[in-house]
């Protein structure tokens, strides 16, 4: 079971700009890649290893398709680390991949709560500038936001997160990590 | 000051107002069994909530076990104020949790007056036991019993797929 909350920010300078081109010279330091996804377990299926997305967000929508791939293979990672609990440590993991394409590096970090949520964060790996530190702090507040989104009365848990408020945490969040 | 009292004057108006809904709408048979349900419907939606919130800052749990440890202390202090009195299990899967005074049945009765009411009264408590369970990964099955109030006893069945 995986809540997996993809939140993709490719480039946060196209997103400020929208439509408007953006060339670095326009739009300050290089883009980063920034991917979010959120997987959740509570719709029990047989078929599909209660691991389906609950929220997806990334910046740049082009290439999501690649992130949402990067993810679901991430996902595998996740389960191996969660079922080698033989002791009691953090429920905080991360997943390093490194080089996962040859032609852009990701780095993809991945959190689990005790109700079995993952948030998975892909980030661009030219952007060095996003710490260990920062990145656990980001899980933390994606995990203070959904438990508010869990606790909500019309929240069903199990349904695609619409939670202005997540939204607005996670566009937040984006913005910060350029 | 009154806080305490606060969530069991709450539930003791959610009981009545569920079944004096179904009993305007007729046929007592039903009723029984479908205000029992809506109630520990309620108690599940709260329960997967509520562990959402309480093990936001724990470590993640070894075994079975260990969450039903978590249930009968943290939980059990967070909602009722005090912690379950007795643990049992078969270790393949049953847990009795066995609480000598339950906040929501102290006001009834120190023996067995007004004993075939309990049930009601603690059906939302189940769902929320049930819900708590589920959101933390384990599907199961909860029934309570008293038979001398104000203790009663939750059972815990995980049902292995």
């Amino acid at each position: 079971m995986a809540v997996c909350i993809a939140v993709i920010a490719k480039e946060v300078c196209s997103y400020w700009a929208g439509t408007k081109a953006c060339t670095p010279s326009t739009c300050g330091p290089a883009p980063y890649t920034f991917y979010l996804q959120v997987f959740g377990h509570f719709f029990f299926s047989p078929l599909f290893n209660q691991n389906y997305p609950l929220y997806i967000r990334s910046v740049p929508i082009q290439n999501e398709l690649k992130f949402h791939y990067t993810v679901h293979t991430s996902l595998d990672v996740v389960e191996e680390k969660i079922s080698a609990v033989g002791k009691a440590m953090a429920d905080q993991r991360e997943l390093y991949l490194g080089l996962l394409y040859p032609t852009e590096d990701y780095k993809v970090y991945g959190y689990v709560t005790n109700s079995k949520v993952k948030f998975v964060i892909v980030v661009d790996s030219s952007n060095t500038s996003l710490r260990d530190n920062e990145i656990r702090s980001m899980f933390r507040k994606l995990h203070n936001s959904f438990t508010d989104v869990m606790c909500n009365p019309f929240y069903n848990p199990g349904d695609t997160i619409q939670s202005k408020a997540f939204d607005s945490m996670v566009t937040a969040m984006m913005v910060q990590a350029s | 000051m009154a806080d305490d009292v606060l969530f069991e004057f709450l539930h003791m108006e959610m009981v009545s107002h569920i079944y004096k809904d179904q009993a305007s709408r007729g046929e007592m048979e039903k009723d029984r069994a479908t205000c029992v349900s809506t109630l520990e419907g309620m108690g599940f939606r709260v329960g997967q909530g509520l562990i959402e919130r309480f093990t936001k800052d724990s470590p993640s749990f070894k075994d079975d076990l260990d969450v039903m440890k978590f249930i009968c202390k943290d939980f059990w202090i967070n909602v009722f104020r005090k912690q379950i009195d007795n643990l049992r299990t078969n270790h393949q899967g049953t847990y009795v949790l066995q609480d000598n005074k339950f906040a929501l049945l102290t006001q009834f009765s120190n023996g067995k007056q007004y004993l075939e009411e309990a049930p009601k009264y603690l059906a939302y408590s189940c769902g929320l036991v049930r819900g708590a369970l589920s959101n933390l990964g384990m599907d199961c099955v909860v029934t309570a019993e008293v038979s001398l109030m104000p203790s009663c006893k939750f059972q815990v069945v995980i049902q292995k797929i």
